[in-house]
């Protein structure tokens, strides 16, 4: 099960629909349902705006099941290596006026999937989502 | 998404509905900053009706709370439900902004 889309934000509805679908499928549990989605924008806006830095471009999705309870979706792209992982978090426990304004999404990444990996692989990044079935 | 301006006293309470995502978060950010050009600076946000907000939403929040900082003037939220509430804990924002249950309580205590 497999989408690819052009990079840009004009694709995020229909990329949201196809992995909400497979994850509805599946029958995550609906609690999970913002997660995914939240994880998969976060994911696709870093995309959208850093990976071809000439415009143009392509991101494929997608979706499947290991080990019978880990929902997967894998986010590749040929643009330029970039490890979202790499990205520093930013420090919560400042004051408002020493808050830097980046590094949220990476954050909600993390926080928000069970497990995040990255990996460069015949010049292409992939960003692996992982979301654990509860079981029911 | 939808956003609607009213006064109430001194303080500007944007009431806002549907999702702040990247695909409508300039939208958010183009009208909230025409409201903060016209001079107001002590806005109540109403998040009863928002049932989705991403860091897209967040950066725009910080970036005016910053700016409203340095005119002594601020921001404050009611009525966060579900997967918005979690996305402000997880960010850190219950610690630099007040949050407030009802929109009525913040009024009360913001006045």
């Amino acid at each position: 099960m497999k989408i690819t889309l052009p990079a840009r934000m004009e694709s995020l509805q229909e990329a949201t629909r196809f992995v909400l679908s497979h994850a509805r499928a599946e029958n995550l549990p609906g609690g999970r349902m913002t997660d995914i989605e939240l994880g998969l924008e976060e994911a696709l806006v870093n995309i959208f705006q850093y990976a071809y830095p000439e415009g143009g471009g392509e991101v494929e999705i997608s979706c499947r099941i290991d080990e019978g309870r880990k929902f997967i979706i894998e986010i590749s792209d040929a643009g330029i290596p970039f490890d979202v992982l790499s990205v520093a978090e930013p420090d919560l426990s400042l004051a408002l006026e020493d808050r830097q304004i980046g590094g949220l999404g990476v954050l909600l990444i993390r926080k928000l999937m069970d497990d995040v990996t990255y990996r460069r692989e015949r010049n292409r990044n992939v960003l692996t989502l992982t979301v654990i079935k509860t079981p029911s | 998404m939808d956003i609607q301006f009213s006064r109430e006293k001194n303080i500007t309470v944007a009431s806002v509905k549907g999702r702040i995502d990247a695909t409508t978060a300039p939208e958010f950010e183009r009208t909230f900053a025409g409201v903060m050009d016209s001079g107001e600076k002590v806005f109540l946000f109403d998040f009863d009706g928002v049932e989705y907000i991403s860091s897209a939403g967040l950066r725009i929040i910080l970036a005016a709370a910053k700016r409203l900082n340095t005119i002594e003037g601020k921001i404050a939220f009611a009525a966060l439900h579900g997967p918005v509430k979690d996305v402000f804990r997880i960010s850190g924002f219950g610690a630099i902004f007040n949050i407030y249950e009802t929109r009525d309580e913040a009024l009360a205590d913001i006045s």
